[in-house]
């Protein structure tokens, strides 16, 4: 069997060339790949076009990489709670395609599932509709949406193992499961990497015939945007 | 009038038993905490979370577990966490009954205009646009004026649209309102509130017809 199993976020990345299209998992701070993204801070890895929901915070996530100047272009749903993406976007200097989650999650899912485009109705009637075909279906209008691929999908999961094989945990699934299948290479880190055969194949959320490339990551910050508690 | 609580406690009246309701950031959410005696409600959160609970105890904090807001949140009995492309087929299979949610702007035809502000508010739409082009019912929560006193309920909304032709029903710190194929008609007024002043705050068509009751929080 093809060894899937790389030593570190080190060895994942290490041939993600300037200009690379990535995906990168996560909903705000929330299960991102938080080792694969430190590694391409250290490497400075630049002119990338990073589709990812949000982007980061001031000073950690994807955030960091903009500090940097890594990002050519953005694409994601929401990127408050970043002011330094916000100045870069009102100057110009930052390129950014802002899509409505859903359909953000679907072309990724669609870029996975080879489904080159597909009907939506969300931004119908507003400037997300500029210039795409519409549609209309059972007397409602339906914009044309595209698939999207990647590069290299950046993917963080709880637990993995040496086939691949991924489950992840809570609310930290959001976008992974879908960007695992999108990419060309897809880099999974895993908070603990085990042996195949210990994960039950009945609760197996991303099937490793998805996953390139799988190593334990170290370190977990885990931050918090919005502690919340009663 | 009424504050973001009495708005809140207001739309709370809107909830039937049974109901899956995605609330949005800002009063929307505080809707979860006037929930009335004898209604179950499942909340669904867009990140991908079925049965949110309440925020968490300090022990209970886990990064792991968040809202759309990116708070902490708890699961409940009966929870389900899936993908956001899970969380969205939901949404746009309108398998959620109702939608919550704030708006800079709303059209007497119900379109919503809440993302963005050219030149000033870039932050994007998150799921604001996926969930206006598909929920079946949709409620907002606002302001009816702006802090300079212009009207935010409109002949034509002057921002970005979000979406076309959705709201159904509008509450503010003012009135209650429903959207109809012939303008905003007026369903209650807030305590101490007049229908000539609500009159004076709507810059779209207003329709007044007979008593209007005072709303019962």
């Amino acid at each position: 069997m093809i060894n899937k199993v790389v030593q570190d976020a080190a060895a994942a990345c290490q041939d993600i060339p300037d200009g690379a299209t990535l995906m990168l998992g996560g909903f705000g701070l929330c299960g991102i790949p938080e080792n694969s993204i430190k590694e391409i801070l250290r490497k400075g890895i630049k002119d990338l076009t990073c589709i990812s929901n949000n982007a980061g915070v001031d000073d950690f996530g994807i955030g960091l990489m903009l500090q940097k100047r890594q990002v050519k272009k953005m694409i994601s749903s929401y990127v408050g709670e970043n002011a330094e993406f916000e100045r870069q976007l009102l100057s110009g200097e930052l390129e950014v395609e802002l899509i409505p989650q859903g359909t953000l999650a679907e072309r990724i899912r669609a870029g996975g599932a080879g489904i080159p485009a597909f009907f939506t109705p969300a931004g119908y009637g507003t400037e997300v509709g500029e210039g795409k075909e519409s549609r209309e279906f059972n007397g409602k209008m339906y914009l044309m949406e595209t698939w999207l691929k990647a590069d290299f999908a950046l993917v963080k999961a709880w637990k993995g193992d040496t086939a691949g094989n991924l489950i992840y945990k809570g609310t930290a699934r959001n976008f992974n499961p879908m960007m695992a299948t999108a990419g060309t290479i897809t880099i999974a880190e895993v908070e603990e990497l085990v042996p195949v055969g210990e994960l039950d194949p009945n609760l197996i959320h991303t099937p490793g015939i998805y996953v390139q490339r799988i190593y334990q990551g170290k370190d977990y910050e885990k931050r918090i945007e919005q502690r919340t508690t009663r | 009038m009424l504050d973001k609580h009495g708005i809140a406690k207001r739309i709370a009246k809107e909830l039937q038993d049974g109901y899956y309701v995605n609330l949005g950031i800002g009063i929307p959410t505080l809707v979860a905490n006037y929930i009335p005696q004898g209604i179950d409600v499942v909340l669904q959160s867009e990140n991908g979370l079925l049965g949110m609970g309440p925020f968490p105890t300090e022990d209970e904090v886990d990064p792991d577990l968040i809202n759309a807001g990116k708070q902490t949140v708890t699961t409940l009995p009966g929870s389900s966490i899936f993908s956001s492309a899970d969380s969205f087929a939901m949404i746009r299979g309108e398998h959620v009954h109702l939608t919550i949610l704030g708006a800079m702007e709303v059209s007497e035809r119900g379109d919503i205009a809440n993302w963005k502000i050219p030149g000033k508010m870039v932050k994007g739409m998150g799921g604001a646009m996926d969930l206006v082009a598909s929920a079946k019912n949709i409620i907002v929560a606002m302001q009816h004026t702006s802090k300079d006193g212009q009207s935010k309920l409109l002949k034509d909304c002057t921002l970005p649209i979000t979406g076309l032709a959705c709201v159904k029903k509008i509450v503010t710190d003012l009135a209650v309102l429903e959207v109809t194929p012939e303008g905003f008609r007026l369903l209650e007024r807030a305590p101490g509130v007049t229908v000539e002043q609500i009159a004076a705050a709507t810059q779209g068509k207003l329709i007044i017809e007979g008593e209007i009751p005072e709303i019962n929080i």
